[in-house]
């Protein structure tokens, strides 16, 4: 023992080596299994019924594989319509929410952060109601004999009632006002993360106010703007309730359209392979955005 | 040439009356402070007591509630930030990091419509001058602290402004750094001839830096002079202890207006009525006085116990006990030939100040 320790080499001893390797695995394997429980839940819920749908959308009538599901979709236009539509209807409520949820951004970034926490209640108030509650009441305000058309008849606005609802115009409405909050949310984040030196920098090397905004301030909300945007954007591809509601029929999105087929035709084959279809197009765009805009940046900061 | 000319550039601030209060609370008390053309000049004092408050005045970031700022013959209180004309390097660097060196720093210049060919010349010349050259297409988050302090160096004197202001731009450097830096920063300064306000709360950044220092405190200028006069002659006890190292020890009156510290005279009050009167003692002006040493006219001689002594590196710091209340600090070097104590804790020492290093303050020692 006292040879040993006289020996005193740095290399050469190795004193509980391999029982403090074994400690520091175990340390992560009980980390790792943290994780398990989500592993578990997405592998029932998103993998087997997905490939499932995929599955089935390459099943021809006869039992074997096929392509006649997809087949089918090109040979009717009102398929290359509705998804038109789809895309229109997520791009409108998109660019909607952005012209409504910018300035509110920018408004509730300026308060002291006590003020903006009442009125990031009003923004998220919604967000407690049910969906289709919310959807209906819409539908209440905006119909034909809607408090709105009345109203606006009274005060002498317009003569007839205004077709606001059931078609377009309503979907958007309901549409922008449910997605507003999940644009809100990361662009007041990124907002309060610039630093109010940016702007005193900005006037002080003499930009005027215009400038300093779109020049500093613009540019830094950016990540936080493209962020919301794509999470808007990609709920709204999916979207169901809304459209079915306040469309009444005349806006088709692809999940209306698969609805259709399930309770028309009973076809699982075309209504599986307008599923796919709908999964690439949205993976699809979201790599497209993920390389325009640096993604990963927009989603979870600068810094 | 992209230097600026010396003195050219140069303009004069004078600022009277300046108040700003925070609901009940004045962060600026009726300030008055006139800073000389080309001079660098610190705002010196505690968190919260007021001097960045007045920076952010001159630079025009908050609005006073009343005073007058002028910039040589320019009222300037009523024109927004951006019409100032003043070079800022804040405490943050505040550099936009979606635009890269050069970027940053040819923004003032963009924005003054100063294109192409000038603008790259000139960006290249103020990097330059920072000792950055080559570093134009570098992002922001590929530099060192102490580079990106020298950017917003360089972002802040390359459009010539005629005022330099700073906002602790140095307190977020390590201690090396930050001493090379506050020697470069005063070579720059001299090089560039520009009106400088710095704002720090280090009292021995404000000694090395400055030509002149205005201690605020609680919203108010409580001395404006040189670092020696700062330091030699503070005009009372706040300055005192927040400026070096000090014990305060209190003077008895006597009715000729003698100064005396138990029993030995240190000064005369002169005409000055005050009662309460203060000795400020300096620990590097104190020596350690042989065992036989009485006050005579060189030097005054107290008399205590060595209570402890801390090896400090470059000196050592001595605590004598006058009394058993009173503790006096004494430093020394560490250098063969000083003569330390001599003993170890619990002796007899004899500590000694010579009648030229007495600071004597009117009022009490109470801070």
């Amino acid at each position: 023992m006292a040879h040993a320790d006289a020996d005193g080499s740095r290399s050469g001893r190795h004193l509980h080596e391999a029982a403090l390797k074994r400690q520091h695995t175990r340390e992560q394997w009980s980390i790792l299994s943290l994780v398990v429980p989500a592993m578990i839940v997405i592998v029932l819920i998103i993998l087997i019924p997905l490939s499932w749908l995929f599955y089935l959308s390459f099943l021809g009538d006869n039992g074997g594989f096929s392509l006649e599901n997809y087949h089918k979709m090109t040979q009717y236009k009102s398929y290359y319509r509705i998804f038109v539509t789809t895309f229109q209807v997520s791009m409108l409520t998109t660019l909607a929410c952005i012209a409504l949820g910018y300035p509110l951004a920018f408004f509730l970034a300026q308060l002291p952060p006590r003020w903006a926490g009442v009125f990031m209640l009003a923004v998220l108030l919604p967000f407690w109601t049910s969906l289709l509650v919310r959807t209906y009441a819409w539908l209440v305000l905006l119909q034909k004999r809607g408090i709105l058309n009345e109203f606006a008849m009274q005060v002498g606005l317009w003569e007839t009632p205004i077709k606001l609802v059931h078609n377009m115009t309503g979907t958007l409405i309901g549409m922008a006002h449910i997605m507003l909050p999940f644009l809100i949310l990361p662009l007041y984040n990124a907002m309060r993360k610039i630093d109010r030196d940016m702007m005193h920098a900005a006037a002080n090397l003499g930009a005027n106010p215009v400038n300093a905004f779109w020049r500093v301030y613009f540019p830094l909300s950016l990540p936080g703007m493209v962020a919301g945007s794509l999470i808007v954007f990609v709920l709204c591809l999916g979207f169901y309730v809304t459209p079915a509601v306040l469309g009444g029929g005349r806006v088709i999105m692809v999940s209306n359209q698969i609805t259709a087929i399930l309770e028309n035709q009973f076809d699982w084959g075309a209504a599986s392979a307008l599923g796919v279809v709908l999964l690439v197009a949205t993976t699809f765009t979201l790599y497209v955005a993920a390389r325009v805009f640096k993604f990963d940046a927009a989603l979870f900061g600068r810094d | 040439m992209t230097d600026v000319p010396q003195g050219t550039t140069a303009l004069p601030i004078r600022i009277r009356d300046l108040t700003k209060r925070y609901g009940s609370v004045y962060a600026l008390n009726s300030v008055d402070l006139d800073v000389h053309s080309g001079e660098f000049l610190t705002l010196l004092g505690p968190s919260g007591s007021g001097k960045t408050t007045l920076l952010m005045a001159i630079a025009g970031f908050n609005r006073p509630d009343s005073g007058s700022i002028r910039f040589g013959q320019d009222e300037v209180i009523l024109t927004p930030p951006h019409k100032r004309e003043v070079g800022m390097v804040f405490q943050s660097y505040a550099l936009f990091p979606h635009m890269n060196v050069a970027e940053n720093i040819g923004f003032p210049l963009k924005l003054r419509g100063i294109s192409g060919a000038e603008r790259a010349m000139r960006v290249e010349g103020a990097l330059e001058t920072v000792q950055l050259s080559g570093f134009g297409a570098r992002n922001i988050d590929q530099l060192s602290g102490g580079q990106r302090q020298r950017v917003a160096l360089a972002r802040a004197f390359v459009f010539g402004p005629r005022i330099l202001l700073m906002d602790e731009p140095l307190s977020a450097l390590d201690k090396k750094l930050r001493e090379r830096m506050q020697i470069e920063l005063k070579h720059l300064h001299r090089k560039l001839g520009v009106t400088t306000v710095y704002v720090t709360h280090d009292q021995r950044e404000a000694l090395t830096m400055s030509d002149r220092i205005a201690v605020i405190n609680d919203g108010e200028l409580v001395q404006l002079d040189a670092p020696e006069a700062i330091y030699n002659c503070p005009a009372n006890a706040f300055v005192a202890d927040f400026i070096g190292e000090s014990t305060m020890l209190p003077l008895t009156r006597d009715d000729a207006g003698a100064l005396s510290f138990r029993g030995q005279k240190v000064g005369d009050a002169g005409t000055d009525q005050a009662k309460d009167w203060t000795l400020v003692v300096r620990p590097e002006r104190l020596f350690f006085a042989g065992a036989g040493a009485e006050t005579d006219d060189q030097a005054i001689v107290l008399k205590g116990v060595l209570r402890e002594s801390v090896f400090q590196g470059e000196s050592e710091m001595a605590l004598v006990a006058i009394d058993d209340a009173t503790e006096v600090a004494v430093r020394f070097g560490t250098s063969g030939r000083a003569s330390p104590a001599g003993g170890s804790t619990g002796d007899q020492v004899s500590i000694g100040l010579d009648r030229s290093d007495v600071i004597i303050i009117p009022g009490g020692q109470a801070v």
